[in-house]
């Protein structure tokens, strides 16, 4: 996934860098850059399983604040990392999608189930420790239920 | 065949990499002809949608490009062709929810809500070409009445 595809407009390659995902207490910070390739968004939800897995964060924040477009693809992506880091007792929270994207997606009637957003990657920092340890969802956990 | 810097293009779609490409010079062209930023997101937005449609359900195609003027209005207009298994019921693709494989079933719905003509032509067996068309101002539309 890696290796030179010069765009002919000169903007920046699919192929770019590998997305960051940083850890910042039981958070897990993930900054979403320009346009995914469907092949980057597809290993980017395996890779904040595993890493959710891995180090027990409770907390995932995807920064869109640097993505134009958000389409039906990329939006089932970021609802099944919701879904995903929810069976493994962990909230997403999508900060600062543009305007522009907010009202694009809503007209496509994408819903988004299980993503809270927030205005900024503070913001949704604020939300995670607000909110306290993630409640287990019904359903999921009969076998920790009584 | 890919013209940098120009609003008219062909553009093959056979791979998720085109994708980006589609979304890279419907964004230019959409610039270039003037189209303010929310116009522009909704564009690349439909375009993806349905670039995707014709890279996985029509088994690969193009997408021409062009700019367009009707009554003083200038506009830009994409069609996505292939020669795919064509679109059996149209009305029920069209409806948000329906998919014949793994998608969201939003695209193509959403993608008529996100520009000002949508117009498809599919035959069982004898592919689809799907032409949307976005104006820069109020979209001449003689044959709607109150
Ligand atoms: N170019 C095409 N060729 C054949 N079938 C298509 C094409 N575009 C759309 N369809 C049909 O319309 C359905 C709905 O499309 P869409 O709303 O984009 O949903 P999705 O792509 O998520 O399935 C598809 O599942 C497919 O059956
Ligand atoms: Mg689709």
């Amino acid at each position: 996934m890696s290796g030179g595809f010069p765009s002919p407009y000169g903007g920046p390659s699919p192929y770019a860098a590998p997305v960051p995902v940083l850890r910042l207490g039981d958070v897990l910070l993930v900054t979403l850059q320009g346009d995914l390739h469907d092949g980057t968004a597809e290993q980017l939800q395996q890779d904040i399983s595993d890493t959710v897995a891995r180090s027990g964060a409770t907390g995932v924040v995807i920064d869109l604040s640097g993505v134009e477009m958000v389409d039906s693809f990329l939006g089932r992506v970021l609802s099944d990392i919701a879904a995903q880091t929810s069976l493994l007792a962990a909230r997403t929270v999508i900060a600062g999608m543009r305007p522009a994207v907010a009202i694009t997606l809503v007209e496509l009637g994408l819903t988004l189930p299980g993503l809270r957003t927030a205005l900024s990657t503070e913001d949704a920092m604020r939300l995670l420790g607000d909110q306290g340890p993630t409640l287990p969802r019904p359903g999921r956990t009969r076998q920790e239920s009584v | 065949m890919q013209t940098a810097g120009g609003v008219s293009a062909c553009l093959p779609i056979h791979s998720d990499l085109d994708l980006v490409w589609v979304r890279q010079h419907v964004r230019q062209a959409a610039a270039q002809l003037g189209f303010g930023l929310v116009e522009q997101t909704k564009l690349v937005t439909a375009a993806s949608e349905l670039a995707r449609n014709t890279l996985i359900h029509g088994g690969g195609g193009q997408m021409e490009c062009a700019p367009v003027a009707a009554g003083g209005v200038q506009g830009l207009r994409l069609a996505f062709s292939d020669e795919g298994p064509g679109i059996p019921d149209l009305d029920r693709a069209l409806m948000d929810g329906f998919t014949s494989g793994e998608g969201l079933g939003m695209g193509l719905g959403g993608a008529r809500r996100l520009v000002h003509d949508f117009k498809i032509d599919s035959r069982p067996g004898g592919g689809t070409t799907v032409t949307v068309t976005t104006w820069l101002s109020v979209p001449p539309r003689p044959r709607e009445e109150r």
